[in-house]
């Protein structure tokens, strides 16, 4: 079963007397332990569209399928448990709690989860571990570089073991090096966890390391490249 | 990591914009508890230099409280005697009683005929012994030391004046009386300095001889018939009143001494019971039982229970005024709070919007952002009411050490300005609790705006 299916997905902002359409007609299936790219220039509607996906925002028509549930359906409150359980995110500033601690900020969303003491503490530990920052658990994000911040980022989107992270350009504010190995640690962990990511970039890099491209551009899918079965698909 | 430690690390993240709201809480709840501790001690002190004076209870002859003043006569308990011992007696009533005693009160002409002056006066007879133990009642601990009555150890005849009394009397000079103004006398009418039948109503009284600097002065009153009576008394001291009128007026006396001028050689009556309780609290389950025994025991007489309050209407007055300007404070110091914590709970929001956004992101529901920022609030209010009554623990310790003295309406001498703060639970915890409360309530409106963003446009926000 795939992860997301939307269906005949159209946002349209209002602004002022104008409507704007930010995506129109979108279908897309995204699907399970992928690593996905959405792609396509400034302003084509890849951070709508991963809106849409993180069920953050509404689309204006269509229907959106996360996880095997239509989550336009869902109450707030409803929406908020089904984020808090299968959706991770991962943002371009990082966008850590400042207040907490490394290891605060990675079990934040188990609390929100409601998991058990003894087991957050595990899974803490095993995440810190893997992403390589076990050793600044009790540092403050102020107290850490970028790379290491994002690396903080991961192992929260990944502490709740979501079927789905979601990820808005998250090399943008890393310099190359890091933002390499930043995507090779998002990649190693993607398959250790089973999990889909779903990347908005324009990062070639990025692109290069994609199970399935979705390009985009003016709000419409162009392209879709199914890469690990060499699929290519007309939207 | 529960929602109040992630609010607590929120307030010390901004902590000098955390400090300036909790100062301004701590000043306004400096000014609402001393005020409070201020005005607590002034009515409390009042209330005492009521109950020292005038006890708690008075049984009184119905009506007298409505009519009886300008005809005490009529108006006297006949058998007061069993009054007082029913009272005293009374398994219910003893182990609540500090003092049960008679006391009279009386209207007439106060003369010194040999300065040729006069005037209308309002007496009291008082049993001395009694009135020097209600005296030392003081159940709040006030720096208040009424001295025994100057009445103690002298003779029947004797009188406390006020001062105005004495100065009116022209007897300032031999009570010595301090800055009291002369008399610039008039041309008075020639003749003899008091009435014939008068002086002769006088004569009948065993007067002694006046020695030299001895202060007399003859007192005419309306007996039980309506037939006037004079007693010759001796001035011992003049003491001044709280309000001038009362102190153009009083006269104090031997209860003896006033029933022998009211009732003559009948049998003496009171105008009232004077009961004083050991505690104030005890009045209404004290006037409940006094009404048990006036409809049993004591139905011969037509006898009625004022308390302290009924009879003395400036008490009820101060404390009506005080609570009024304490509301007054309160209210305005709870709105300078609540915009104070408002603006700051703003400020936050606005600051945290992106926070705002990835908390809601990552399945925060809207409840727990608002809560989130209410238990910010609330930690500010408590810990802004916590700082501010160990800040008025400190002021209050500062101003009751300050020595600083204050005449109180009403009043002889000036008393100690004091803020009675220390054991006022309930006025410390209400104002505690009511600026947590305010502040809480201040964060409602932005904790609100806080849950009701759209999640995409918090995280857009720079």
């Amino acid at each position: 079963m795939n992860v997301v299916t939307l269906n005949q997905i159209g946002k349209t902002y209002h602004l002022d007397a104008v409507d704007v359409p930010a995506l129109v007609d979108i279908d897309l299936e995204i699907r399970p332990n992928c690593f996905t790219v959405i792609s396509g220039p400034s302003g084509s509607g890849k951070t709508t569209l991963l809106n849409l996906i993180g069920c953050i925002d509404q689309p204006s028509r269509g229907e959106v399928i996360v996880a095997g549930e239509a989550v336009q359906k869902l109450s707030d409150d409803a929406l908020s448990d089904f984020r808090a359980s299968h959706i991770g995110f991962i943002f371009q500033n990082f966008n850590l709690l400042p207040v907490l601690t490394v290891e605060e900020n990675v079990e934040y969303p188990l609390l929100l989860a409601r998991v058990p003491a003894a087991e957050r503490r595990r899974r803490v530990e095993d995440l810190l571990e893997a992403v390589g920052i076990a050793d600044k658990a009790r540092n403050f994000p102020g107290q850490l570089s970028g790379g290491e911040r994002q690396r903080v980022a991961i192992a929260r989107a990944l502490a709740p073991s979501p079927k789905l992270v979601l990820a808005d350009e998250p090399t943008a504010n890393l310099d190359s090096h890091t933002g390499a190995a930043i995507i090779s640690l998002m990649r190693e962990m993607q398959r250790e966890h089973q999990v889909s990511f779903v990347f908005s970039s324009h990062d070639p890099k990025v692109l290069a390391e994609a199970d399935d491209a979705v390009m985009i551009r003016d709000g419409r899918i162009e392209k879709i490249e199914r890469r690990e079965t060499q699929a290519e698909a007309a939207p | 990591m529960r929602t109040l430690s992630l609010a607590l690390r929120n307030l010390l993240r901004n902590r000098r914009r955390s400090l300036t709201t909790l100062l301004a809480m701590v000043i306004g709840a400096v000014t609402i508890l001393v005020f409070g501790g201020y005005s607590r001690n002034i009515t409390l002190s009042l209330q005492t230099s009521y109950v020292m004076r005038g006890g708690h209870l008075q049984i009184q002859r119905k009506d007298y409280f409505l009519f009886g003043s300008g005809n005490p006569a009529a108006y006297g308990i006949a058998d007061y005697q069993r009054v007082i011992d029913v009272v005293a007696h009374d398994p219910v009533l003893a182990p609540m009683l500090s003092v049960v005693t008679p006391t009279i009160s009386l209207g007439g002409i106060a003369g010194n005929f040999a300065a040729g002056v006069s005037r209308t006066i309002i007496g009291a007879g008082l049993v001395v012994a009694d009135r020097n133990r209600m005296r030392r009642w003081n159940e709040y601990d006030l720096p208040i030391n009424l001295p025994p009555s100057a009445l103690t150890g002298t003779a029947e005849d004797a009188v406390v004046i006020g001062n105005g009394v004495a100065r009116v009397l022209e007897l300032c000079q031999p009570l010595a009386v301090a800055n009291c103004p002369q008399h610039t006398k008039a041309e008075v009418a020639a003749g003899a300095s008091a009435p014939a039948d008068v002086t002769a109503l006088a004569a009948l009284e065993a007067r002694p001889a006046a020695s030299p600097g001895e202060a007399r002065i003859e007192l005419l009153a309306a007996n039980v018939h309506g037939a006037p009576n004079v007693a010759s008394l001796r001035a011992v001291k003049a003491e001044r009143q709280g309000f001038k009128e009362f102190d153009d007026m009083f006269i104090g006396m031997h209860l003896a001494q006033a029933q022998r001028l009211l009732y003559g050689s009948e049998k003496p009556q009171a105008t009232a019971v004077v009961l004083q309780l050991a505690h104030t609290g005890q009045i209404p389950a004290a006037k409940a039982r006094l009404a048990e025994l006036l409809a049993t025991t004591l139905k011969g007489e037509p006898l009625e229970v004022q308390d302290f309050e009924a009879l003395n209407p400036f008490y009820g007055q101060a404390v009506g005024m005080f609570a009024a300007i304490f509301g007054f404070m309160a209210v305005l110091i709870g709105a300078i709070v609540l915009f104070t914590v408002g603006n700051t709970m703003s400020m936050a929001v606005i600051e945290r919007t992106a926070e705002i956004g990835t908390l809601r992101a990552m399945g925060l529901r809207r409840s727990g952002i608002r809560r989130l920022f209410m238990s910010e609030a609330l930690l500010l209010g408590l810990i802004g009411a916590a700082a501010g009554v160990a800040a008025t623990l400190c002021v209050a310790w500062l101003v009751n050490h300050a020595g600083l003295t204050w005449l109180p309406p009403g009043q002889v001498d000036p008393v100690p300005l004091t803020v009675r703060v220390w054991g006022e639970t309930s006025m410390m915890l209400g104002t505690a609790a009511g600026l947590a409360l305010v502040a809480v309530v201040s964060a409602w409106w932005p904790a609100r705006r806080a849950a009701r963003m759209l999640i995409v446009d918090a995280l857009r926000h720079v």
